[in-house]
């Protein structure tokens, strides 16, 4: 089994050599490494931009940049992280790279449209660094692009927004590709019910990309037309009503938020029951919970829009609907806690990362009650508050999750190991810095520092200093964890096919695996997270 | 995949008889929006309209014959549309 | 994919991108809903500017080319490649007339001074205006798919000429057809909506 060569060096189409072999490929595994390389760029830049914001903030009055300039990079720095990022970073590379060999699949159902869609985050990408260069100077509307001022402002908005819809297509039919995937290419044994919960996140979530993206679309398409011929459908002095851009805006960006934060419960879903040793707690849960966060997801877009005038009776209905998602989210975060309760844990740097994740995901979490609550949410509506909530939410979840899968995932993808010892400091560094940056931002918010200036009063200079402070130590943290990953491939330390002991499919293949994923017909366990032929291993190795 | 694949040939005379039902709602659509019929003008117009889409959906487009995956997600995909639309009413309706 | 084409499979990514366009016109019947909600009077103003036998001689065309369509796939099923071409074309050619009743409206509608911004709707009724937008809007969008939908049935015309579509591998003329009555299904839905609106 161990002399299969690996997909790096069998080109998919067969005779591709050197660049072509990448470009062209239409194998799976090179796409998420191709994706990897990208999402890496963009969320370094995306990192820097917003340590530049906070090193703005840092002091009071204009000390790096003044007020347009940050405008702008508040608004790249959200469509950046947004959109190139924590949406695409795990359905597109790991969901790229696992999901067909946890279902024992050789590849996705449709391999050159899978191709063609990271064509359309490149360009998505490209359009968005043009809009930069070009025009009166990038969107300063923040990632939102709400009317009228996206309408009416002389910077570059339509190019933007052409590359938030390029980008919408490409997560489209990487849904459109998975959900057929799943439903067409399960190998022998693989019922429903055998399909690992990492998979079936991306099932729900990929239900939602496909559902949801439309809406975004022609919302985006609506304001370019705006824009050009000035038709006045959110214009009110000519019987538009600028909320129902809110309301489409939301219709698509609400269920976004799960299309991020639903592959981040799959890795850390994963995790958990691997280096506890114990079958997950509550499979059949998880699976219920993940579609009925896609379900309910839909319902409660608009507690964005408490405070933006809308009807008394639709804050009362959100609200409410709002709480409900709550459900199935503790659901998932009791069944993690369960399936560590008398298991036999095992420290790695990736379960860490998810006890991480489960800490500041619960905090973002909760804090979205506050926020949900419409009482409370017009005290702190459009205050630092939201930002903290949501960087909880969106980078304490699904940044740290896709920290924890890329050190869970990174021996089978590279076949390397890294070291530990950096893994854990830098984990901790940016854990630590995470709190210092985020917390004072609950603070200042709940004191009523507004969001989104690029100066305050001065009785919020203690709080902007501390969440400055704390920002340059997460940075430090995330790039001490790149530099650890990187080094690996110099120290080239070979990992095993199984370091972990995990169950899945991806762990009965060699690190990296072969061209077709599997070299025999997989078998597979009737329950997906059947440790007792891995704990039966462990113990005919030590005696 | 086990399942039988849907070679269901229909015949020119069958579709052409789907093709005679839609062009004879057509007419009633049009006929009926000469008579005011007060509040329920916009239910009868929609009703009209879903019948002819079901004929189109369910022969045009074979999704009588095809399996349940894509009737149950056809159905879901409906039931968003109808909850983009009648939640936005919460908000539209009650101001 | 050496294997045997999968052919449900195939359909069934053919239809998630269906429910993806479906959504997209979604969203602009959410705006007319809310505004028909506001403006009933303005839009049933609206709705008599428009003329009803175009709106009417559209949707059979549209009517008539989706059956022709589906005809296309029987006669490929029966080997019938003749028969499929003639089909094909005749499509291509309802889809062509469309376009052309359009091209007259649209181009009627400008000279009365009713397009997107014109003084005319700027000094008018607000729903008015609105009635005018969605109209542009939903029926230019409509009228770009119409276009891709022409493109993809050409394609598929192109196929069944060449014998690559043949009564075993039929699934790209299935998939543009799929495409073509998506295409007509939405029309049967604007057609009420904006002609017949009282």
């Amino acid at each position: 089994m161990e002399q299969v060569k690996s997909f790096y060096e069998t080109p998919s189409p067969a005779g591709l050599t050197g660049i072509k072999a990448w470009l062209l490929t239409h194998d799976h595994k090179r796409l998420a490494l191709m994706y990897l390389w990208a999402v890496f760029f963009w969320l370094v830049l995306a990192v820097f931009l917003g340590m530049a914001l906070r090193l703005e903030l840092m002091f009071i009055g204009e000390t790096i940049m003044g007020p347009e300039v940050y405008n702008s990079f508040f608004t790249l720095h959200g469509v950046i992280m947004i959109f190139l990022f924590v949406i695409p970073a795990i359905p597109a590379i790991f969901g790229n790279f696992f999901l067909p060999i946890q279902i024992g699949a050789d590849d996705v159902f449709f391999p050159r449209l899978n191709l063609f869609s990271w064509y359309l985050y490149m360009i998505g990408g490209l359009v968005a660094v043009i809009s930069l260069f070009t025009g009166d100077g990038f969107a300063d509307t923040g990632w939102t692009f709400y009317v009228p001022f996206s309408v009416s402002t002389e910077t570059n908005v339509s190019l933007t927004v052409t590359a938030a819809f390029i980008l919408g297509m490409s997560s489209l039919l990487t849904g459109l590709n998975f959900v057929t995937t799943i439903h067409r290419m399960r190998g022998k044994g693989m019922g429903w019910l055998q399909i690992p919960l990492f998979t079936w996140s991306l099932y729900a979530t990929a239900w939602v990309q496909i559902l949801a993206t439309p809406v975004i679309s022609i919302t985006l398409v609506l304001v370019v037309i705006e824009r050009f011929l000035n038709i006045g459908l959110f214009d009110p002095a000519r019987g538009g009503d600028p909320l129902l851009y809110q309301h489409l805006f939301w219709m698509y960006s609400h269920p976004a938020v799960y299309i991020m934060i639903l592959p981040a419960m799959g890795i850390i879903s994963e995790i958990i029951p691997v280096f506890s040793r114990k079958a997950i707690f509550g499979y059949k849960g998880i699976i219920i919970s993940s579609m009925a966060i896609a379900v309910a997801g839909s319902l409660v877009w608009a507690h964005h829009m408490y405070t933006s005038g809308m009807s008394d009776v639709s804050v009362f209905v959100f609200s409410l609907l709002t709480f409900l998602v709550a459900i199935p989210t503790a659901v998932k975060v009791f069944s993690w806690i369960s399936t560590m309760y008398k298991g036999s844990i095992l420290m790695t740097p990736p379960l860490l990362m998810a006890l991480i994740f489960i800490y500041l995901f619960s905090v973002g979490g909760l804090t979205g009650l506050v926020l949900g609550a419409a009482g409370t949410d017009i005290h702190v509506h459009d205050t630092t508050f939201v930002v903290a909530h949501f960087h909880f939410v969106m980078f304490g979840g699904t940044g740290f999750a896709f920290f924890a899968g890329l050190h869970y995932w990174w021996p089978k993808m590279f076949g390397l190991m890294y070291n530990f010892k950096r893994a854990y400091i830098s984990a901790v560094l940016a854990a630590i810095g995470f709190i210092f940056h985020y917390i004072p931002m609950f603070i200042l918010g709940l004191q009523g520092m507004p969001r989104r200036y690029f100066d305050y009063l001065p009785q919020f200079e203690t709080g902007n200093f501390l969440a400055g402070f704390g920002g340059i130590l997460m940075v430090a943290g995330i790039l001490l964890m790149f530099i650890n990953l990187w080094v690996s491939f110099r120290v080239r330390e070979t990992a095993t096919a199984d370091p972990w002991g995990g169950t899945t499919l991806e762990w009965s293949v060699p690190s990296p695996p072969p061209l077709h994923n599997f070299v025999n017909e997989p078998e597979v366990l009737e329950y997906p997270y059947d440790f007792s032929g891995v704990l039966a291993r462990a113990a005919k190795d030590k005696g | 995949m086990s399942e039988h694949e849907s070679e269901h040939i229909l015949s020119y005379g069958f579709l052409a008889q789907i093709l005679g039902g839609l062009v004879v709602l057509t007419g009633v659509t049009v006929g009926v929006s000469y008579i005011d019929w007060g509040f329920l003008n916009v239910p009868i117009a929609l009703f009209v309209a879903s019948s002819k889409a079901t004929l189109v959906l369910l022969f045009f487009m074979h999704i009588k014959f095809e399996g349940m995956v894509i009737k149950v997600s056809f159905i879901s995909t409906m039931l968003f549309l109808a909850i983009m639309i009648s939640f936005t009413f919460w908000d539209v309706a009650f101001r | 994919m050496e294997t045997a084409i999968d052919k449900t499979g195939v359909k069934i990514g053919m239809w998630i991108f269906l429910y993806s366009e479906i959504i997209l016109f979604g969203g602009l019947f959410v705006l007319y809903a809310v505004y028909f909600h506001t403006f009933p009077e303005d839009f049933a103003e609206g709705g008599k500017e428009l003329n009803r036998i175009f709106g009417t001689a559209n949707t059979l065309v549209l009517l008539i080319s989706s059956f022709t369509v589906a005809a296309s796939i029987t006669a490929v099923q029966r080997r019938k490649k003749g028969q499929a071409i003639g089909f094909l074309i005749f499509s291509l050619l309802c889809g062509l007339a469309f376009l052309v009743n359009k091209y007259f409206e649209w181009g009627a509608k400008f000279h009365h001074d009713l397009y997107p911004n014109s003084d005319l709707l700027l000094d008018s009724e607000p729903g008015f205006n609105i009635f005018f937008g969605l109209y542009y809007t939903i029926t230019g969008l409509h009228g770009l798919h119409v276009i891709i939908g022409m493109v993809l049935l050409s394609i598929s015309l192109g196929l069944v000429i060449r014998d690559k579509v043949t009564d075993q591998r039929y699934a790209m003329l299935e998939n543009s057809g799929l495409y073509w009555h998506l295409v007509d299904l939405i029309w049967i839905y604007v057609f009420p909506l904006f002609y017949l609106v009282l």
